[in-house]
């Protein structure tokens, strides 16, 4: 039985049946990968080799690599990091907070969205790790009883705070996709001929029966899990701006720096969904499952965002005035006319600027118009930290 | 007799829910019910109580409250008192806004986990666990219903079989056991 609503548009085109859409997704896993994800996995890969060998390198000679020289300030990785747990953001809103907002479209993207941020929280861990130079002390982060008598770490610190959020952010995520996917596995284990795949989803799919009691309990434990991770996802990278935030560094110790660095997050982290699903789309053959309108709703969420976003600088700059500190006057000043005045405008331009070209509905429906603009407000987030 | 057990097979969940509606109206317990994806309203039809597991979550979460409140007063404050950067670490009430995020974060991660893990046992959904559905179709595009004929004693298996073929059925299976 086939219903659609007159007044809205389909979020799923062709007229599919339920058997259709379970073959279109299990399609790839079943028969051979398109052309296009084998060229594009080894772009990937050899990108993630590089990725590797720069960090052996590093680890074997020391921080100093990053041209870092100095005992108390980071480097590039502190970018990389704020960066990557923002992008990790956009995968928790599609599948808690639009969950909660009942966004039934958010259907079509959340687990590719979920499985964004778990890679993304994945790569924010490494540069604080990478960071310690030493990595292998790495667990000194935690509260562990060691060979210096006891002495603990410091609950004080919003340091240490992050070390929390961002472990339990990554669980807690890893938990809700895999809590999601159960399901999906034992469709895929029920539909796959071959033996060997039928035994791995078996396993995976932790024999999923798919009775009206089991289904009870996925829809609690995945609201309850929403709730949850909803306040979660705005504590995460509200501590990742209070590592800024509560140093008395000009230009850095304001109040506005956690919901400002949140709306930043789910800003980047949507763009960055943009980047991978229009690829993914295409390759993959999706056309029929992320629509337009989904890219359209995206970038709506890119629009308000964004603003947040250009508030926010714009009530930073005016505060450095207002408050009469020359200090922090001169913080920014000197960001926008200093030695990296490009960096500062190249922020402006593509994070303030460019995502106000979404209120023309002939832009945000274009799919290359948003692919090119995912990429700018990357640019422009990376530039932010 | 021998006891059977039949399964109605269903196109679309709708359909699904008025054969067990007009099954438990003249008197046939379902016995359960199988589907690709949650059938919303088929729980009061089928007399499914409502899960206690937001219960669970919340004493998974005020457990964790608890243990990090203990851990940062014991590490911070009773263990080794520190004083870093003009912030003493004087008494739980008096650096407690200090300790609020871990301790949110660890009430989140308890209550997350605690409630996963308990959901994971109650379903018998496990690793190494046998798939368990009637027909492979249930999670493609079949909606079952099952029906135990040792259940309904009032009944015998070819009444509740006319009875399901009145519904909008697709087809009907018997099974021995």
């Amino acid at each position: 039985m086939h219903s659609e609503a007159a007044i809205r548009e389909p979020l799923i085109l062709g007229h599919k049946t339920y058997h259709d859409i379970t073959n279109d997704i299990v399609g790839p896993i079943e028969n051979k990968a398109p052309r296009g994800w084998y060229i594009l996995i080894t772009i990937s890969a050899l990108i993630a080799a590089y990725g590797t060998g720069c960090i052996l390198y590093l680890i074997s000679k020391g921080i100093g690599v990053w041209g870092l020289n100095k005992t108390v300030d980071w480097a590039w990785d502190i970018t990389n990091f704020v960066w990557w747990v923002g992008i990790g953001h956009a995968g928790t809103l599609i599948s808690a907070v639009l969950l909660l907002f009942r966004q039934k479209w958010r259907m079509a993207i959340n687990r590719s969205a979920e499985a964004m941020t778990i890679f993304a929280v994945i790569m924010a861990a490494t540069f604080p790790g990478i960071h310690m130079g030493r990595i292998w002390m790495g667990y000194w982060v935690l509260p562990l009883p060691n060979q210096f008598g006891s002495l603990w770490v410091n609950f004080n610190s919003p340091l240490l705070w992050d070390v929390f959020a961002i472990s339990t952010y990554f669980s807690v995520s890893l938990v809700f996709w895999y809590i999601g996917l159960i399901p999906d596995f034992a469709t895929i284990r029920d539909k796959v001929t071959k033996p060997g795949m039928k035994k791995v989803y078996g396993l995976l799919s932790f024999g999923w029966t798919g009775n009206a009691k089991a289904w009870t309990r996925f829809e609690e434990v995945s609201l309850v899990l929403a709730g949850i991770a909803t306040p979660l996802v705005f504590s995460v990278h509200s501590v990742v701006s209070m590592d800024f935030a509560t140093s008395i560094i000009p230009g850095w110790h304001t109040t506005i720096f956690p919901p400002y660095f949140v709306s930043g997050a789910v800003f980047s982290g949507f763009a960055m969904v943009q980047t991978l699903l229009l690829v993914l789309r295409k390759v993959m053959h999706m056309e029929a499952y992320i629509t337009k309108k989904h890219v359209e709703y995206m970038n709506i969420v890119i629009i308000v965002t964004g603003s947040i976003v250009g508030v926010a600088y714009i009530t930073e700059l005016f505060i450095s005035w207002y408050s009469g500190v020359e200090y922090e006057s001169y913080a920014f000043i000197n960001r926008a006319t200093g030695p990296y005045w490009w960096a500062y405008w190249s922020m402006m331009t593509c994070n303030v600027i460019s995502p106000q070209l979404f209120w023309s509905k002939k832009l945000r429906t274009n799919l290359a118009f948003t692919f090119f603009m995912s990429i700018i407000v990357n640019i422009g987030m990376w530039c932010w930290p | 007799m021998a006891n059977k057990v039949i399964y109605a097979v269903y196109e679309d969940p709708e359909l699904l829910k008025d054969g067990a509606r007009k099954l438990v109206s003249n008197g046939i317990k379902v016995k359960d019910v199988f589907s690709p994806f949650p059938v919303h309203g088929i729980d009061p039809i089928i007399g499914i109580t409502r899960t206690r597991l937001g219960i669970a979550a919340f004493m998974f979460g005020i457990t964790g409250t608890c243990l990090a409140l203990l851990g940062i007063w014991y590490f911070n404050i009773f263990d080794w008192p520190m004083n870093i950067g003009g912030k003493p670490s004087q008494a739980l009430y008096k650096n407690l806004p200090a300790f609020i995020p871990v301790t949110f974060e660890f009430t989140v991660l308890c209550a997350a986990h605690g409630m996963s893990i308990t959901y994971l046992i109650r379903n018998k959904t496990l690793p190494g666990m046998p798939a368990r559905n009637p027909d492979p179709r249930t999670t493609d595009d079949k909606f079952i219903i099952e029906v135990r004929t040792h259940e309904n004693h009032g009944h015998s298996a070819e009444a509740i079989t006319d009875l399901l073929r009145t519904t909008q059925v697709f087809e009907i299976n018997e099974r021995q056991y």
